[in-house]
């Protein structure tokens, strides 16, 4: 009973990261129709961004620690969403309305061009952090496996929460959220009613990109290093999450981020930690073969 | 009479295919002015051409003295203009009242409370309906969601493309009724495109005919009504 506990908290966690980084996947598929390859790179920019900010601060003698992350937080989401804009603007907008393949090949290469982008910049080394939030509530005792709740999973998950409330209040509440939504069900009537498309792709890739740096700040602060490839590995992840709680629907990419999390954990729990990736891509195929509309994803053909 | 809208000489393309073979046309401040036509004539091309989508290859359109020909979509709407589309466009997953609140994107929310009692009171289906997605309204009620929707801009230029297509005529009636309206106490300028002749030209204070991309006939509805020509092709079902 008590690994299983464990594999759950560890699962929750790792699922969160995963939900906060597909948001930006399924957003930009339900806005243009285009699967954000670079997207995972955000991701990693936003990582190294917090560690840059994080170390720069402390040169600065910021040094008292909850200020300190929240400065972090909030700068590394300043510059992580500005990448966001620029990818979307530079390699994408000029793509509008080419065949459908060109955006996707430009959203490989704009990942390529990301990693190297930051491996020429940083470095190819691990960037370490020294650990910022340690300990753990012990949640068993006695016996000889102690369940752990570290202070940082619990920072992760009410993190996560919280972004997910502010961020359906956007989506569902406001204009920019009703904006969006015009957007992605009729771009033509969107702009017949005076909102700015372009205006509103922006804005979406700055969301995603927002959300995403939140993720890489927490993944920084949760293993203590970075690199340049982390992208890649944690955006294919995303990417399966995004697909298998149906690609478009903004509840089922937290919704398979959390189960590709579960996933992975009981995998490397029960079975081998070896072959955790294939586990979660096992699910990816699975997902593709017999629901290729994902858990909460709405099939194609409508009634108009 | 103040020229709401002037179009000179418009042509518009589709790729090679030309739509629009030089079109002019006015439509005067506070009247209801009409284009008939038949299938592909272009009837809808004319009309998302003055909202710039496609833009049009040559000749001006003018809206209040300024002219718009080459500005975004977006843009143009937001000087005044507001479209109910052919085929409704109702965003379907959107509740009726989302569909009404992203009528009023560019008017902010001051007013809106008043705008929609106003389009409620016009079409009180609509307040019935409320809390139901646009997907799931039959056809009649989405044609009254396309145009209150583009009335929650407060449009002093409303285009309304084929209100009446694929409606039980009881339900066309009810809304040329409301358009009659609309241009009455709103003092509102519409133009009205349709294949159903004689409404619109009833309702019309001045009508066009378009044929094949050209405008062929011009007069005020009760003349148009009266035409030979008109009658032959338009209203009495064949030739």
């Amino acid at each position: 009973m008590e690994p299983f506990l464990q594999f759950l908290i560890n699962g929750i966690t790792l699922g969160s990261i995963y939900g906060l980084i597909a948001i930006g996947y399924t957003m930009v598929y339900g806005i243009i129709g285009m699967i954000n390859f670079a997207h995972g790179d955000v991701y990693m920019i936003g990582a190294f961004n917090a560690v840059i900010v994080y170390l720069v601060l402390g040169i600065l003698g910021v040094t008292w620690v909850p200020l300190a992350l929240v400065l972090v937080l909030l700068l590394a989401v300043v510059l992580t969403s500005t990448y966001g804009w620029a990818v979307e603007r530079l390699a994408y907008r000029p793509l509008r309305g080419s065949f459908r393949l060109a955006p996707l090949i430009t959203a490989i290469g704009m990942s390529i061009f990301l990693q190297n982008y930051v491996q020429l910049l940083q470095g190819a080394r691990n960037k370490p952090l020294p650990p910022v939030i340690q300990g753990s509530f012990d949640l068993t005792s006695g016996s000889d496996f102690v369940v752990k709740l570290g202070f940082m999973q619990i920072l992760i998950v009410v993190t996560t929460v919280a972004l997910m409330v502010v961020f359906t209040y956007l989506i569902t509440k406001t204009p920019l959220g009703r904006s969006q939504r015009a957007c992605e069900q009729d771009q033509k009537m969107a702009s017949l009613l005076g909102v700015d498309v372009n205006r509103t792709i922006g804005l979406t890739f700055v969301i995603g990109a927002s959300l995403a740096a939140v993720a890489g700040f927490m993944v920084t602060l949760y293993y203590g290093v970075v690199d340049f490839y982390i992208g890649f590995l944690a955006g294919i992840k995303a990417f399966t999450a995004a697909v298998l709680g149906g690609i478009g629907s903004l509840p089922g990419a937290m919704l398979g981020g959390i189960l590709i999390g579960l996933i992975e954990a009981f995998w490397s729990g029960y079975f081998s930690v070896e072959y955790k990736d294939v586990a979660a891509f096992s699910i990816l195929v699975l997902v593709l073969i017999f629901r290729p509309t994902g858990l909460l994803g709405r099939p194609d053909i409508e009634k108009v | 009479m103040n020229k709401v809208l002037t179009i000179e000489n418009v042509q518009t393309f589709y790729g090679h295919i030309q739509a629009l073979h030089g079109v002019s046309l006015d439509v005067d401040e506070g009247e209801i002015a009409t284009l008939i036509g038949a299938n592909g004539a272009g009837k809808s091309t004319l009309l998302m051409t003055i909202c710039g989508d496609p833009q049009a290859r040559s000749g001006r359109i003018v809206y209040k003295g300024e002219e718009i020909t080459g500005k975004p979509t977006y843009e143009i709407m937001r000087m005044g203009i507001a479209q109910s589309p052919e085929g409704r466009r109702i965003f379907p997953r959107m509740t009726v009242l989302e569909n009404l609140q992203i009528g009023a994107t560019i008017l902010g929310p001051d007013r809106f409370e008043e705008d929609l009692a106003k389009v409620y009171e016009l079409f009180p289906i609509l307040k019935e309906r409320e809390r139901q997605r646009g997907g799931t309204l039959s056809g009649g009620e989405q044609q009254m969601l396309a145009i209150g929707r583009a009335l929650m801009s407060r449009p002093r230029l409303l285009l309304l493309d084929e209100p009446s297509l694929g409606i039980a005529p009881l339900i066309v009636k009810r809304i040329f009724e409301a358009i009659r309206r609309i241009n009455e106490e709103e003092k509102m300028t519409i133009f009205l495109v349709e294949q159903n002749a004689h409404h619109a030209l009833r309702l019309a204070h001045r009508g066009y005919v378009m044929v094949n991309g050209r405008i062929q006939l011009t007069g005020s509805g009760r003349d148009l009504l009266a035409n030979p020509e008109v009658r032959a092709a338009y209203l009495e079902g064949g030739r």
